[in-house]
């Protein structure tokens, strides 16, 4: 558990930016991970104050803000109408509806995890990340940059145009963290992919067709840890991106 | 016998505050004045204390003492709750120089508030002298690494101990010449079985509070199925007389037979000795999952051998359990590996069990659901499955020409009878629960998944033969209701309204009109506890005589009051009545009258042992859906037909049933303890020791086939420990119906089913 | 630091610090339904509302409950016993330390859901571990407290 000094409900963005510059503070997200840990903060940074749990539809885009719960996700009817399932499918299987009630997507996201469900099923889709500085990056350059002092404030997510993307994860008890993710979408030129669970931060894979996808994810690294080993992982990945890219050849969902 | 309460589903006595939430817990009543405690735990898995600097630590505002090694007393005991003498070597000291597994304590920390014990925690200084672990208990026989060097280490039983070769214990029992048997064998398959340690992982973790009384003796508040074992043990441990300590236990969050070892007990009675002030302690899940008392970690070695048609002559069985670093439970855990495997085959002409109990640098191990049954039903059933696919029968088919039947007597199961068995109705139902025949071995689902089934029995024991003890007290109490005191422990079990059941059945009363109380070892009558499957055959026996001797007292102070003879009068539960005529005095007017003016108020209290352990029995049989690609294996339907003697509570018998099965899928597909190469267990938190959700428990399909147990109370025998045992082997065989594989090792892994089929497609 | 909330339906403030979590916030107020069963954020044991949604009180800091609603069992007393009563009639509550957490989670399932099937019911309590039951009895409990429930309606 941590410890923390002060508890700040940040007024603005640019103050949440500002305190965020300190070494010893840090943004709350849901508080699930947080936990984990055995940091001593100094100040708590809290952006539960700046409206941004909300799931909100602009133009051709779903905008997510940063404090949006896994649970809103989950069950968003927006979210539902423009992608089927896919969002119900990455973010069931995370612990519990408390734990995703607690948790959010700015966290998920900000935190890269390598087995991150969410920043996997986030990655194929073309997305980009508001920071407060920043300002928008494409999510694929962010999910590969080192961590820093910056803000995510929002999560915007571009409406399919090419069919509904897939998503596929394999775990060792259903609410266990996965020993495999797997996103595939559909993009104007072919198909792009993201693995997570396999080693260091989840990636984004482009290919022209499924045996593209397959090729390239024969050639990275998995890890080998208490979930499973990495042979058994790359076996996955052959099996998942498989599984996933049959259902979108399929048409609809499965 | 009619009876009104035994054999119906009578809701727990205690049901309505546990589902509100009311504060019946150990950690719900801590006095607000207790000191925290937080322990300083051994990062090493062995290792010396060269030296300990607390000075720091106790300058921390709020610490109020910090204990080391040489603040603890130096008499070796064990923590395990069994009979004196025990089994388990003396092998213990509350706070030891020398550390034998990560996790070990090293120093006490008390302090007004958590906050400071943890503060505090962070400046003490040790220089450890660290050792070379032993880690690996196949090679802990001899190894010149020792776990136990110590002079003062001692073993109270002759059970084979040496600590000089990191032997807890060993042991052999011989029927027959299984040599010889074996040779006259048409076929021997020979096996190794391995299975982990397990964690009992019972919602509530250890805890404690401890408080000197008003009289200066000392409190004891635990979470423990062993209060009347704890208070000997706390005695040996702190040397302080026993006649100085009271027990008591409230509302226990699960045991599992974690809390029949003093765990958390000794800390906060350490502190509270030496300050006066009370203490309490109150695990994290990590400190429960490292430093508890686990299942203990086993290679079995099988030697099945039978005729072409089946009949099974033989079976050569060697267990090497690991103790870890402490001896608790394990030359005791181990016999059962044994005792309760072979003793399922009445056909056996020959068999042999040995067995070696080793010492190692890993966690120290206890007593959990199944106590070694567990892993020898896992081995010898999963033996058993192998050979009928080796001989091409069915394995229903083997275990119906092969099991024990009512009226045999079982010659490794110490030579009891076998009075009441219902196995063969129990597999003849399961088949047909499960249409058996029509889905063994496996089928191809349209979506490339394999639906797959396999079978196992199990037994267990009901109590220790000879040894448990029960006794409960009856009081009749002005106004008519009865108190029932028992020494016997509720950890959710519900066995406080079992006894009830009995009492009012033994009674002719209302349930209502039983009141129940236990465990406070000031009041409460002795008991061993709650463990062995134990409870409601021994105290439920101690019940039945309590209760007839009660009958007998109060016929004969209501025919006192009648003024006649106790021939002439009889009693029917609320009056004492002469028949033929209108003279009664009814059992209210009788409470009144014993309370009033005389010396005959109305108790009755009688204590139970049983010669003999009757084996409750079971068949399970799991359909899994296996998904070949992924490996992933899904428990969907479970078949378990019991033959738990009489139901005394038909729900309680049935959600005991259904949790023991579903502990033994967690172990048989999930359950993974693994440690680094220093020792270290990684897996000790819910987030990496991963339990069965209930997206994992599929349906389970309970039903009862009741023989009648002679000796048992309303003819009841066990059911809490048989019900943990048949998963793992029935599951194992449904893999190896599904897949052609093999598997001899738990938790058989998603990982290891795909990555096998995928070697077998390349082979 | 100051914090103002409404605990089951009672508005209090009380000085509480940074670092101080929802749990031992309501523990340390009275609320010993309450229970802790992990420090990993995984036994659901820990379940409250906030603002009528079933959160993890061990991960949720509780100055985050600022202004808000929070609910314990202590709240839902006559609707614990109702739903209560079910699993009591299939002996599933056994140890019961997992109750509190677990049925907090069933009544807001019952709020948010409509005519769950099996699966759903099962998905929506993942999050909440029973070692005891094997987790069939209270599946039985939460049918017939939905269907008498729906019945009453």
């Amino acid at each position: 558990m941590y410890t923390a000094r002060n508890y700040v409900v940040a007024a603005s963005p640019e103050e949440a930016w500002e305190l965020n510059q300190k070494k010893a503070n840090a943004i709350l997200g849901g508080g699930c991970w947080l936990r984990l840990g055995r940091r001593r903060y100094d100040t708590l940074i809290d952006l539960s104050g700046l409206s941004l749990d909300e799931i909100r539809l602009e133009g051709d885009t779903i905008s997510l803000g940063a404090m949006v719960t896994l649970r809103q996700v989950e069950t968003s009817p927006l979210l539902r109408e423009s992608f089927g399932d896919y969002f119900s499918r990455c973010t069931r299987h995370i612990v519990g509806v408390q734990f995703r009630n607690c948790a959010t997507v700015g966290g998920s996201v900000a935190a890269r995890f390598g087995f991150s469900d969410p920043v996997t099923a986030l990655l194929p889709l073309g997305c980009q990340v508001e920071l407060v500085k920043a300002g928008r990056i494409p999510l694929e350059q962010y999910a590969a940059m080192p961590y820093d002092r910056d803000v995510l404030t929002h999560i915007h997510i571009p409406l399919p145009k090419y069919g509904r993307p897939v998503y596929e994860s394999v775990r060792n008890t259903q609410t266990d963290l996965p020993v495999l993710t797997c996103a595939v979408a559909r993009e104007e030129n072919g198909l792009a992919a993201a693995l997570g669970g396999r080693s260091g931060r989840p990636s984004l894979l482009r290919g022209a067709d499924r045996d593209g996808l397959v090729e390239q994810a024969m050639k990275l690294s998995y890890v080998d840890n208490l979930r499973a080993g990495a042979d058994y992982r790359r076996h996955l990945a052959k099996v998942l991106l498989n599984r996933a890219c049959a259902q979108l050849e399929g048409g609809e969902q499965l | 016998m009619k009876t009104k309460y035994v054999s119906t589903g009578v809701r727990k006595k205690d049901a309505m505050s546990l589902v509100t939430g009311k504060p019946v817990y150990t950690g719900d009543m801590v006095p607000p004045n207790a000191l925290r405690l937080k322990l300083l735990r051994s990062p090493h898995a062995r290792a010396y204390i060269r030296s300990i600097d607390t000075s720091k630590a106790k300058l921390v505002p709020g610490v109020v003492c910090v204990l080391t090694w040489e603040d603890a007393p130096q008499s070796r005991f064990t923590t395990a709750g069994q009979t004196w003498p025990e089994p388990s070597p003396y092998d213990r000291l509350i706070l030891d120089r020398q550390l034998r597994c990560c996790g070990d304590p090293v120093a006490i920390v008390a302090a007004e508030t958590e906050q400071a014990a943890q503060q505090a925690l962070k400046l003490i200084q040790v220089d450890y002298e660290v050792q070379t672990p032993l880690l690996d208990f196949t090679q802990a026989k001899d190894n010149p690494i020792l776990v136990h060097p110590e002079d003062n280490f001692r073993a109270l039983c002759d059970v084979g101990t040496d600590a000089k070769r990191n032997l807890v214990s060993t042991d052999c029992c011989e029927v027959g010449d299984v040599d010889e048997e074996l040779k006259r064998c048409d076929v021997v398959l020979e096996r190794t079985y391995n299975t982990l340690a397990n964690s009992q992982a019972m919602m509530e973790t250890f805890c404690t509070f401890t408080y000197l009384d008003e009289y200066g003796r000392l409190t004891v508040v635990s979470s423990t199925q062993v209060p009347f074992h704890a208070r000997r043990i706390l005695s040996n441990a702190l040397e302080i007389p026993k006649g100085q300590i009271r027990v008591v236990k409230p509302r226990i969050g699960g045991g599992f037979g974690a809390k029949q070892s003093v765990v958390s007990e000794l800390f906060p009675a350490l502190v509270t000795k030496v300050t006066g002030r009370a203490a309490y302690i109150c695990y994290t899940r990590q400190e429960s999952m490292t430093n508890g008392s686990p299942r203990h970690q086993m290679q079995m070695r099988v030697r099945i051998g039978a005729d072409r048609d089946g009949t099974i002559r033989a079976i050569d069985l060697h267990a090497l359990s690991n103790a870890g670093a402490y001896g608790d439970h394990g030359p005791t855990t181990v016999g059962l590996v044994g005792h309760k495997s072979l003793a399922l085959y009445g056909s056996l002409i020959a068999s042999r069990f040995t067995s070696d109990v080793v010492y190692t640098n890993t966690m120290g191990g206890g007593a959990y659901r199944g106590y070694g049954a567990t892993q020898g039903i896992y081995a010898v059933e999963s033996a058993v499955n192998e050979l009928a696919a080796q001989l091409g029968m069915d394995p229903t088919v083997i275990r119906e020409k092969n099991m024990v039947r009512q009226g045999q007597t079982m010659p490794n199961y110490y030579g009891e009878p076998c009075n009441s068995c219902t196995l063969d109705q129990c597999m003849a139902a399961a088949k047909e629960h499960m249409d058996w025949d029509n889905k063994f071995p496996r089928r191809v689902l349209p979506n490339g998944h394999i639906r797959a089934v396999g079978v196992a029995m199990a037994m267990q024991g009901s109590g220790i033969s000879a040894v448990d003890t029960a006794s409960v007290e009856i009081r009749l109490n002005d106004g008519g209701f009865y108190t029932l005191l028992v020494g016997c422990t509720d950890m959710g079990t519900g066995c406080d309204t079992i006894l009830a059941q009995m009492a009012a059945d033994c009674l002719d009363c209302d349930i209502a009109d039983i009141s129940v109380r236990g465990v406070d070892t000031d009041q409460s009558p002795y008991d061993t506890g709650s463990y062995a499957s134990s409870t409601t055959y021994v105290t439920g026996g101690a019940v039945v005589k309590t209760c007839a001797q009660l009958r007998e007292k109060i016929l004969a102070e209501g025919a006192r009051l009648l003024g006649v003879s106790p021939e002439e009068a009889e009693f029917d539960g609320d009056k004492v009545f002469v028949p033929g005529t209108d003279r009664c005095i009814t059992r209210k007017e009788l409470g009144w009258a014993s309370f009033e003016g005389h010396s005959r108020t109305l108790s009755a209290s009688q204590s139970h042992s049983s010669p003999i352990s009757p084996p409750p029995f079971m068949v399970g049989m799991a359909e899994i859906d296996l998904d070949p690609e992924t490996g992933t294996v899904e428990v969907v339907d479970y078949v378990a037909e019991v033959d738990c003697g009489t139901v005394i509570n038909t729900n309680l018998a049935r959600v005991q049933t259904e949790g023991g099965i579903v502990q033994g899928i967690g172990m048989a597909l999930y359950e993974n303890v693994q440690y680094n190469a220093a020792g270290k267990l990684l897996n000790d938190s819910f987030l990496q020791y991963k339990i069965p959700t209930r997206l994992e428990a599929g349906t389970i399909r309970v039903a009862f086939h009741p023989s009648y147990e002679p000796t048992g109370p309303f003819g009841a025998k066990s059911i809490g420990e048989l019900v943990i045992n048949t998963p793992a082997p029935a599951i194992t065989e449904a893999i190896r119906n599904a897949t052609g594989l093999s598997f001899h090792s738990l938790p058989i892994r998603a990982e290891d089913i795909a990555m096998a089929l995928e070697k077998q497609n390349h082979d | 630091m100051k914090l103002t909330l409404t605990l089951n339906g009672v508005r209090r403030t009380d000085e509480v610090a940074a670092d101080t979590t929802l749990f031992s916030y309501l523990r340390d107020r009275g609320c010993l339904s309450v229970k802790c069963g992990c420090e990993t954020s995984n036994c659901g044991l820990c379940t409250v509302w906030l603002e009528g949604k079933p959160v993890l009180s061990c991960s949720v800091p509780a100055l985050r409950a600022q202004g808000k609603s929070v609910t314990t069992l202590e709240g839902l007393q006559e609707e614990a016993a109702q739903f209560g009563a079910y699993l009591a009639d299939e002996g599933a509550e056994q140890c019961g330390y997992c109750s509190p957490g677990f049925v907090m989670n069933v009544l807001s399932m019952v709020r948010e859901l409509d005519n769950p099937t099996d699966e759903e019911i099962k998905e929506y309590l993942a999050g909440n571990l029973c070692r005891c039951t094997g987790y069939q009895g209270q599946l039985r409990a939460i049918r017939r407290y939905l269907q008498e429930k729906g019945g009453a309606k």
